[in-house]
Order: structure tokens, then C-alpha cells, then sequence
């Protein structure tokens, strides 16, 4: 089953790999929608977190790295080449000469400097400072207690050296949305709110609050050729059923797609071909609480694993948008071990560990939910029949979304359904199971197993990337037989597109999220284009 | 009426005031942060030093008495605050999208006061006739439809069937992007307008000093136009009052659904993050809107019937 979703997953990869064929096009109006909220927080994009922003990041910014969705890895973006020191922790970038900002500025290695050095700016308070924490004497400057970044040097304008606070892959946390460059000559900070100037491949033309975002084609853009397009309109459109019209109605060139539209679109010509789907690295839970006293034996929390049956929820009331779980590490994760059976639908198998673990007559628990139509209230609900057959009654606790992280990293639940980061670093994703992790933090289910943290404290210093994943994939299987959470489903993340787009990518890190330089519209689109 | 109109406008402050505490309160008590809902779509792991440098930032680990204070004292200087998640001022976030939301409130009324009012005037004149009964269908059909779901019809059948009119969004302000939620707006104040009116000059037309014009031999326009349709109109201004204090409000869900950058739209998502800056804001200015129209409705009274400002 597992290698048949491996299968279906890479597919996915190559069908949309192959919407990059030869055959480009420059010019026309790409209307991109922004699904998630009917507003964007700031153009400041290092002050945001935000998916939403990412959509303005993708068009305007460039970080050291960015995201490879084909090669499903982080790959140097603002440097040509880079040279890394023995013990992996000094990496010396040759920057991109031919790099200009918007306002005209050439990047230099000071840009660098001075967005990292803003970032984790104590009084700043960003999100992405804990991303910049992975540079020697970024902590300090965080905390105020430093006046420079000892780790970042410059050479000379176009060579940057950093030094890292071990052996890590730096792909991962420079290329986050919140550590792109701004360039190191504007005064007024403020105006990155309003009129943000990057190194990317369209320039910021208009913003109309609550409405869109345009930006033009950047004639300076760094790599030959691109962007195809003129101009892009990024649009609010945060209601499915309103995009679903727009889409219809060829007002828009891109969907987003909930489980319900997934199933409609599947059944209709003319939609059915032109959907991208992609194994997203979010993995859908229930976390237990070791501090509920049911939840301490590891035989209860493998039997609520064993009691559920996972692929029928899937199929019903996800409508198949969504990959089952075996662990808590994504199928698109270098980690992932295909060969590791997921727990199969054994309710029998459930009722004789709850009996050894002294539950035979079952206890009653509550699970902390959003309204969340695939991660939330009504899952807990389908579960509630299953997990009744073996003795144990669930209670869902039905919370606002905000109220959700809350709850759960203030430690007051005895369960909470949620959907959480896995991806796209192995190393990342499993160090919300590390003891030395916060409960706050990710460690959500205050987990500790010496025999984890062994293998993954192995993995923080290997700089072989493959034993590095093998000791991942070592780790990711005991907790899954630990089972500190149930593993319900990783998400598949669908978009419906016009046929007349082209280059759009499986990006599993956030499927909405595409790379607009590689996109272009063929001579088939409407007369708006 | 000088001093009938500045006891209207000054009964506004305490209102003010009352519903400024109010939200305060409501706001310090529901659950959820701002700094909690940056997490809560799983999409990155909580950053517990983040949370902490935030509330610090934002004074939320002061007392709460303390940040009472300064929420009065800002908002007696006419100061909102800052936004948690643009950090701008609130004031200026609202001052984008209170053009949008007038502007929809203002054709939503228009569409339903030229539709309205000559549709219920029509079928009172005439009750019975197949013109009265095809109006209180419509209206009881127009009170009882959800907005939501007649948007949707109003998209597909004029965007995406008939393709006349753009689905969505507010396309620079253009005209054609206005119809859709405006109507789609419009219908509830239309159909309670038609409702009303009829009632309204029904009431009149049955009145005794109808008949005594009557019996005087006025003719019927002029009965009409001096005697029912004055008198009727205090029933149609106390329903355009009420409803176009309260279309801002009801805006949010049209504002959602047609991607129309309003401040409904804004409330909505401030809400669901709690950037309690401008939720806070919002509400007050919506607040304000209702108690503006309410009293200006108040003084149209007045000037239309003078027993009202001897009352």
C-alpha cells in the first residue's frame, strides 16, 4: 500500500515536471489566487509568517536559498557556488554578481548582513530570528546581549562568510519566506510595509487592501529570460465556493481545492486534467497527553492507533485528499521508510492491549479541536463510533483555531487533533520529538525516549546525507511505535489549473505556493491575458 | 431643535464609551492569542522566545486594569492603536477599506430604496392585485434567503452563465464589480422596505383625515403626494435608518464572499486572530456608523414631523 503512494506520489512529480516542457512563451496576466485569508498582513514579508505572505514573497523577494520542488530540496539561490569547511560549520558564499534590487542596488554581501542582523533584531520581535539562530552568535544578538553577529563576515561584496552553529543543512531555515534579502540602502524601514523592494522577479506595482497585489515583469531579473510573464494580479479569495465560480468562469487561473471540489472536479471533463496534486509535509494527529493518566502506557496509545480505521475516514469524509499515515515523517521525506507498515484496523488487537495495559472496560477522554473540516471537530466525530467499539468514549472539545495552539502549548489538553509541520527537513521535523525540545515549542506530547534521542543527536552531527536520513528513519520508527499521537493522514494538497498555464510545480512544502518566474501562459488563454 | 440635535449627538458618547469597555472586557476574557494564532495552521513550529519577545512588545504581560488605561486614554485622544499583525495603525487600516464599505453600503441602499419603496407603494395602492401579491412573495422570499447562498446564485447565473458581470473582487473600483454584492446586499433592506411601505401607507390610506380630503375633493395625487406619502414616510426613514446603520455590518459575509475589501472582511480575520487592536477599532467604528445614522434618522424625523421634536 505504502509503495503504491510512494508510486502515486513521485507520478505526481513527473506529470507536473512535465508541464515544464519546452515551448515558452513570454507574456500575458497571470490571476493567482491567495486562498488563505481575505487580506495581507504586511508587504514586510520578514515580519510575517504567514502563508499568505509567501504568495508576495514568491514574486517580489529571493533568500540565500530557495525550495527545489522537482529535486524536493532547498538549493543556493543568491550565490553561484559555495565552499563548506571541514567540520561542515563555515560555508563561504560567491554571490550572484549579476543580482540587482529593484531599486537598483547590486547585491552585495552587506544586503546579507543587514537583513539577517534586521531579522533577529530583539526589538523587531520577527519570526524569522529562530530561523537566524542557526548562525553562530545569533542567540546573543537576540537576546541583546551583542552588537554584531559574530558569525557573519563579510570578504568583499560578493563573497559572504557564515559560520553556523554546527554541522547543519542552512538550505532549510534561509530560504523561509521570512529571511529573504532587502537591500541595505533604504532609510526609511518603514516603506517595506508599503512599497517593498526585492531581488526577485516582479516588481511590486500596486497593493488595494483586502482586494490584490500587482506586480510587473522585472526587466534586471538575474536569470536570462525570465519571467515570462508581464504581469501578475495576486488575488484575495479566501471562500472555496466563490473561487470555485471565478475558476469556472476563467476569472482566475489558478484553485486551491477543498476535499468536496476535489471530488467534483474529478468527475468532470475539462476539469479532471488539469489538477496538480502533491504529498504535502503536513502530518494530521492526535496528540496524547502523557500527563492523562490513561495515555502514559504506550499500549493504550497504540491501541486508539489500531481501533481507527484511518482509510475509511480518508475516503469518506476527506474524499481522498489525503495520503494515510504510517509515521509521523511525510512520504515526500528523504526519512520516510516505505517499507514500515502503517498500524493496520485491528480493533480485536486494540481490546487485548487496552486489556493489557488494565483498560478492558475503556476510560473516557476530550480532544481539543478546531472546526477544522479536515483536521478538526468532524474527524473526532467519525472517530467517535470506532474508538466507542472498544470501550473508550471521546469527548471532542470544540475550540477556535487561535484558541487551539493555545490550549496545546500551554499543556492543558488531554488530547488535541491538529495538523503539523513533518516536512521538508527530516532533521526539523523530528526534533519536535527530541526531550531537550520544549513542550511549548513543538513537542506537543512531551515526549522522551533515550533511545530516540540517541539516534537523533547521531543524526544532528552526521554530514553524510544519506546515514543522516537512515538514522532519521531509525527514529521516525520508534515513534511510531511509541505512538505518542494517532496517525491519521498527511495531506494531499490539489490545485486546478487553466490549461493554458504552464510550469507550475509539486512544491510539497506548500502546494499554492509556486515559482512565478517559471510560469507562462500559452496562446490558448482567454483575450484578458 | 438646536438643542434637540445636540442631545442626540451628545447621547452618542456614553454609548461609545459603554461599548468600548464592553469590548475590551470580552476581548481580555475569550480564548487564543495573536502570538498562539501565527501557530495554529500548523504549518511552523510555536517559537516560545517569538511569543514571549510579542507580548512583551505589545504590553499583554501588563496588568490588565493598567492596560485598560491606556486603551481609554489612547481612544480619548482619537488613537485605535497598532495593529498586532500589520503594526500599523489601526485608524489607517480602517481608513483603506472604509471607502469599500461605504461604497457597498451606499448602492446596496440605493438599489433597495428605488426598488423598495415604489414596489410596497405600488402593491398598497392597489392591494390584492397580482402586483401586491408577486411584491410580498418577493419580499418574504428576499427577507428569508441567506446572502450567502443568493451570491452564489447571483454568480453563477450573471458571472458565470450569462457573463455579464465579473464573480469577484473590487477591479479598481469599476462599477461592474460593485452590482453583484451590492444586490446581492440589497435585498434584505429592499424586501423589508417594500414590506414596510405597504404596511406604512395602508395604515395612512385607511386613516380619517384621508377620507376628509377625499371628501373634500382633493384629487387622488394630491392626497397622495401631500398627506400619504409624508405620512408614510416616518416608517420607510425608521426602516432605511435601522438597515443602513446595521448594512456594515451584515456586509461581512458579502465582503467574504466576493473578495470585496471592506472593513467586514477585516473584522472577520482580525477576529480569528485576535488582533485585538482592530477588532477593537472596527467594532467602535461600526458602532459609530449605526449611532450616527440612528440620530441623523432621528433629526430627519424631526423635520419631517414636527410632533416628534415636541415629544
Amino acid at each position: 500500500m505504502l509503495k503504491k503512494l510512494t508510486l502515486a506520489a513521485m507520478l505526481s512529480l513527473s506529470v507536473a515536471t512535465g508541464a515544464l516542457a519546452a515551448g515558452e512563451r513570454s507574456g500575458g496576466t497571470l490571476v493567482f489566487t491567495a486562498p488563505y485569508g481575505s487580506s495581507f498582513a504586511t508587504l514586510d514579508v520578514q515580519a510575517s509568517p504567514n502563508t499568505q505572505e509567501e504568495f508576495i514573497t514568491q514574486a517580489i523577494h529571493r533568500g540565500l536559498y530557495s525550495w527545489n520542488s522537482i529535486e524536493n530540496k532547498p538549493v543556493l539561490e543568491l550565490a553561484d557556488s559555495e565552499d563548506v569547511s571541514e567540520d561542515g560549520t563555515v560555508h563561504t558564499y560567491h554571490l550572484r554578481k549579476n543580482a540587482v534590487f529593484h531599486n537598483g542596488k547590486p547585491l552585495t554581501a552587506d544586503d546579507f548582513i543587514y537583513s539577517y542582523k534586521r531579522i533577529a533584531n530583539p526589538k523587531n520581535a520577527f519570526p524569522g530570528a529562530s530561523f537566524i539562530a542557526v548562525i553562530k552568535g545569533a542567540d546573543e544578538f537576540i537576546a541583546g546581549k551583542a552588537d554584531e553577529i559574530s558569525g557573519l563576515k563579510k570578504i568583499d561584496d560578493n563573497t559572504l562568510e557564515i559560520t553556523y552553529t554546527g554541522p547543519i543543512n542552512p538550505g532549510f531555515p534561509l530560504m523561509q519566506n521570512t529571511t529573504v534579502i532587502y537591500p541595505s540602502n533604504v532609510e526609511d524601514e518603514s516603506s517595506f510595509a508599503k512599497n517593498p523592494i526585492g531581488l526577485g522577479a516582479f516588481v511590486f506595482k500596486e497593493h488595494v487592501p483586502g482586494s490584490q497585489v500587482v506586480v510587473e515583469k522585472f526587466d534586471k531579473y538575474y536569470e536570462e529570460g525570465k519571467p515570462y510573464l508581464d504581469r501578475i494580479n495576486i488575488v484575495l479569495m479566501a471562500e472555496d465556493a466563490a473561487r470555485d465560480v471565478a475558476f469556472r468562469n476563467k476569472e482566475i487561473d489558478v484553485s486551491i481545492l477543498g476535499p468536496t471540489q476535489y471530488q467534483a472536479y474529478q468527475g468532470e471533463e475539462g476539469l479532471k486534467d488539469h489538477l496538480l496534486e502533491v504529498a504535502e509535509v503536513y502530518t494530521r494527529n492526535i496528540g496524547f497527553n502523557p500527563a492523562f493518566e490513561p495515555f502514559k502506557d504506550k499500549r493504550v496509545r497504540q491501541a486508539i492507533n489500531y481501533a481507527i480505521n484511518a482509510p475509511l475516514i480518508i475516503e469518506r469524509l476527506v474524499k481522498n485528499k489525503a495520503y494515510p499515515a504510517s509515521g509521523w515523517l511525510p512520504l515526500s521525506s528523504p526519512a520516510f521508510d516505505k517499507d514500515k507498515a502503517a498500524y493496520a484496523f485491528d480493533p480485536e488487537k486494540a481490546k487485548a492491549l487496552l486489556a493489557e495495559a488494565g483498560y478492558a472496560d475503556g476510560f473516557e477522554f476530550e480532544v481539543t479541536a478546531s472546526p477544522n473540516e479536515s483536521w478538526g471537530v468532524p474527524i473526532v466525530e467519525a472517530i467517535l463510533p470506532m474508538l466507542k467499539k472498544v470501550g473508550i468514549t471521546v469527548k471532542p472539545k470544540p475550540v477556535e483555531s487561535s484558541a487551539l495552539g493555545d490550549a496545546v502549548t500551554s499543556n492543558t489538553f488531554q488530547a488535541f487533533i491538529w495538523s503539523n509541520l513533518s516536512g521538508p527537513d527530516p532533521l526539523n521535523a523530528l526534533r519536535c520529538f527530541h526531550s531537550k525540545t520544549q513542550q511549548s515549542a513543538c513537542n506537543h506530547t512531551s515526549y522522551a525516549s533515550p533511545e530516540f534521542d540517541k539516534l537523533y543527536e547521531a543524526a544532528q552531527q552526521e554530514r553524510d546525507p544519506a546515514k543522516q536520513n537512515d538514522l532519521l528513519r531509525q527514529a521516525n520508527n520508534i515513534v511510531q511505535d511509541d505512538a505518542p499521537v494517532w496517525f491519521f493522514n498527511y495531506n494531499k494538497a490539489v490545485m486546478a489549473y487553466q490549461p493554458w498555464i504552464h510550469g507550475l510545480v509539486p512544491n510539497a512544502t506548500e502546494l499554492a505556493v509556486q515559482p512565478y518566474d517559471e510560469i507562462w501562459i500559452d496562446e490558448t488563454a482567454p483575450a484578458r491575458q | 431643535m438646536l438643542r434637540f440635535t445636540l442631545r442626540r449627538i451628545l447621547q452618542i458618547i456614553p454609548t461609545v464609551v459603554v461599548v468600548a469597555l464592553l469590548i475590551f472586557v470580552i476581548f481580555s476574557v475569550v480564548p487564543g492569542t495573536f502570538a498562539a494564532s501565527l501557530f495554529a495552521d500548523g504549518k511552523r513550529a510555536a517559537d516560545p522566545q517569538m511569543i514571549a519577545r510579542l507580548i512583551e512588545e505589545f504590553g499583554l504581560n501588563k496588568p490588565l486594569m493598567e492596560r485598560f488605561v491606556t486603551y481609554v486614554t489612547d481612544l480619548a485622544q482619537f488613537d485605535l492603536g497598532t495593529s498586532f499583525r500589520t503594526r500599523q495603525p489601526v485608524i489607517d487600516l480602517i481608513n483603506d477599506r472604509m471607502w469599500a464599505s461605504l461604497k457597498l453600503a451606499i448602492a446596496a441602499m440605493v438599489f433597495a430604496l428605488a426598488v423598495g419603496v415604489p414596489l410596497g407603494f405600488l402593491a398598497a395602492m392597489r392591494p390584492g392585485s397580482i402586483l401586491d401579491t408577486v411584491t410580498m412573495i418577493g419580499a418574504v422570499s428576499g427577507l428569508s434567503m441567506p446572502q450567502f447562498w443568493l451570491g452564489l446564485l447571483a454568480m453563477y447565473l450573471f458571472a458565470l452563465q450569462l457573463n455579464w458581470l465579473p464573480s469577484f473582487g473590487y477591479g479598481n473600483g469599476s462599477f461592474q464589480n460593485l452590482i453583484l454584492p451590492a444586490v446581492t446586499l440589497g435585498v434584505t433592506p429592499l424586501a423589508l422596505l417594500a414590506r414596510t411601505t405597504r404596511a406604512g401607507v395602508l395604515d395612512v390610506l385607511n386613516a380619517d383625515f384621508i377620507r376628509t380630503a377625499h371628501s373634500k375633493g382633493m384629487s387622488e395625487i394630491k392626497v397622495v403626494r401631500w398627506h400619504v406619502a409624508r405620512n408614510a414616510l416616518v416608517l420607510i426613514v425608521t426602516t432605511v435608518g435601522l438597515q443602513f446603520g446595521s448594512l456594515i455590518g451584515q456586509a461581512v459575509v458579502i465582503e467574504k464572499l466576493f473578495a470585496w475589501p471592506g472593513i467586514g472582511s477585516l473584522l472577520v480575520d482580525s477576529v480569528a486572530i485576535r488582533d485585538i487592536p482592530v477588532v477593537q477599532g472596527t467594532i467602535l467604528v461600526i458602532v459609530l456608523w449605526f449611532l450616527v445614522i440612528n440620530t441623523a434618522v432621528d433629526l430627519i424625523y424631526a423635520a419631517i414631523d414636527p410632533r416628534i421634536k415636541q415629544e
